[in-house]
């Protein structure tokens, strides 16, 4: 029984045993804590709702932050001296892969197409392929990345991007962010940042293997752009447009980067 | 008597810790992606003994038609797997537990002893300090391999901005074919490594969350670490 109603309280050193259990205590209670913690986050990101529809949909919305933000952070290390690696002609596939017809339902007329390009004042300019076959040809042979995870050696050949922007003009559009680009059916587009569109790799191509594209491989005018992924790569352009808000692109409406750069 | 005996640093027990629910995420975050071509098999003088990966295995994981979902898991989580390898990395060199960790002269030796041990083979295993021979080799491998993963990755994310990496690895297809066979390594080392711990019991399980170990020192028959272990 206890007679003085304040007992003095004596800290006796912890004994051995007190000592394994309190800090036994202490780093599992911490464990299990964190445990929990890490549990709780991952829910949390595995539950959050998909972004709202804008250029981009179909990605969750803390994911599509975060692929925006590692954009932001390895477009730092994007230059005109970096180029894709070229090989010999040899290289090339004879039989190129064809993964998508997408936007190729309606096969376009090849008399009677032409390049859209429309400016942002509204001016719309319709460019003949042979106008765009008597600029300087450029070929490239370089391995094509899709964003499935094959790649495949391929030749192709067509007008350089920046000395097509340069040809017509089109300085003062090349200054804009964007650039987006459509087939003649709507069915498929892309946007491209406008430095990996002014990339000296970036081509559009009406040759495939030294033959005019076939229209499996976007006859009459595609865009080769060694610097993206294939999805970015559109078959068959209908129309060219310049702009600072970014042009809708069809795989980053279904969840992927809206960039895909490589 | 009983006695604490501190065995594992805090950063060391954090580091392990934030790194397995994290490389659990690539991993299967990764299987997401591979889906998307998933070409590479298992063979010997042209014959397949396996495909990655069974249709059977692909539907129990809930893995096809989720590329773009892996890719944006992938592409976050890639963020904290190399700040917390670098972490660690940063942490055992400067802290000197480089020294317990980076196998020596003699630990290819010695790992050979100490497998035969293990199986049972050998009666004695090689006297050590805090890791055997095996152990070192083992835990300096995952690290190379952890550095393999960011810079194989790196090869692939961006295999134009980084051509000097993509060249390093022999390539754009090699790179590819290189990350998932380290990813391979990774789960033969979780299964090697969790039957160790099973086999090891519970007090070296512990370890690794308290970071301590209690040790009774009733005389028992120790072999002594000859001189150069020191």
């Amino acid at each position: 029984m206890k007679s003085n109603p304040k007992p003095k309280k004596v800290k006796k050193p912890l004994t051995i045993e007190q000592k394994i259990n309190r800090r036994t205590f202490i780093s599992f209670g911490t464990f299990a804590v964190l445990s929990g913690a890490a549990y709780g986050g991952w829910n949390w990101l595995k539950n959050s709702p998909k972004e709202m529809r804008t250029v981009t949909a179909g990605a969750k919305v803390p994911l599509r932050r975060a692929l925006n933000k590692t954009e932001l952070f390895f477009r730092n290390f994007f230059s005109n001296n970096n180029l894709v690696k070229t090989y010999p002609k040899e290289r090339a596939a004879k039989v190129v892969r064809y993964n998508s017809g997408i936007g190729l339902q309606t096969e376009p007329d090849i008399e009677s197409w032409r390049l859209q390009v429309k400016k942002q004042s509204g001016e719309v300019l319709n460019i003949t392929l042979d106008e765009l076959k008597s600029l300087p040809k450029t070929e490239i042979v370089f391995d094509f990345k899709c964003v499935e995870g094959w790649d495949q050696i391929s030749h192709w050949g067509g007008v350089k991007f920046s000395d097509f922007i340069h040809h017509f003009k089109l300085d003062d559009q090349a200054k804009l962010d964007y650039v987006g680009l459509v087939t003649p059916d709507k069915k498929y587009y892309v946007g491209l940042d406008m430095p990996s569109a002014m990339h000296p790799q970036t081509l559009l191509a009406y040759e495939m293997n030294d033959r005019p594209l076939t229209p499996k491989h976007g006859q009459p005018l595609r865009l080769i752009i060694p610097v993206k992924y294939g999805i970015k790569n559109l078959k068959c352009i209908g129309a060219m447009s310049f702009s600072n808000q970014r042009p809708p692109d069809y795989w980053a409406e279904q969840g992927y980067d809206y960039y895909s750069g490589l | 008597m009983k006695t604490i005996k501190e065995k594992h640093s805090l950063a060391m027990r954090w580091c392990h810790w934030v790194n397995f629910p994290i490389l659990t995420i690539m991993i299967w975050s990764g299987m997401l992606i591979y889906w998307g071509n998933d070409t590479y098999t298992f063979g010997l003088f042209g014959h397949t003994f396996f495909r990655f990966f069974p249709k059977w295995f692909n539907d129990a994981l809930n893995i096809p038609g989720r590329l773009a979902e892996g890719m944006a898991f992938h592409f976050l989580f890639m963020w904290f797997f190399t700040i917390n390898g670098v972490v660690y990395i940063l942490y055992t060199v400067f802290s000197g537990e480089w020294r317990e960790l980076v196998p020596k002269r003699n630990s290819f030796k010695e790992a050979w002893q100490v497998l035969l041990h293990d199986l049972h083979i050998r009666k004695i295993a090689p006297p050590q300090n805090k890791y055997n021979a095996a152990q070192r080799i083992a835990y300096t491998a995952i690290i190379v391999m952890g550095i393999g993963s960011v810079i194989t990755g790196l090869a692939i994310y961006k295999p134009v901005q980084f051509n000097t990496l993509t060249w390093l690895c022999g390539g754009y297809h090699a790179a590819r074919i290189e990350h998932f066979v380290l990813t391979i390594g990774y789960v033969f080392f979780f299964i090697v490594h969790v039957v160790q711990v099973v086999l090891a019991g519970w007090r070296n399980f512990q370890s690794v969350i308290t970071g301590f170990e209690v040790v009774n020192d009733k005389p028992q028959p120790v072999i002594k670490p000859t001189a150069d272990e020191k």
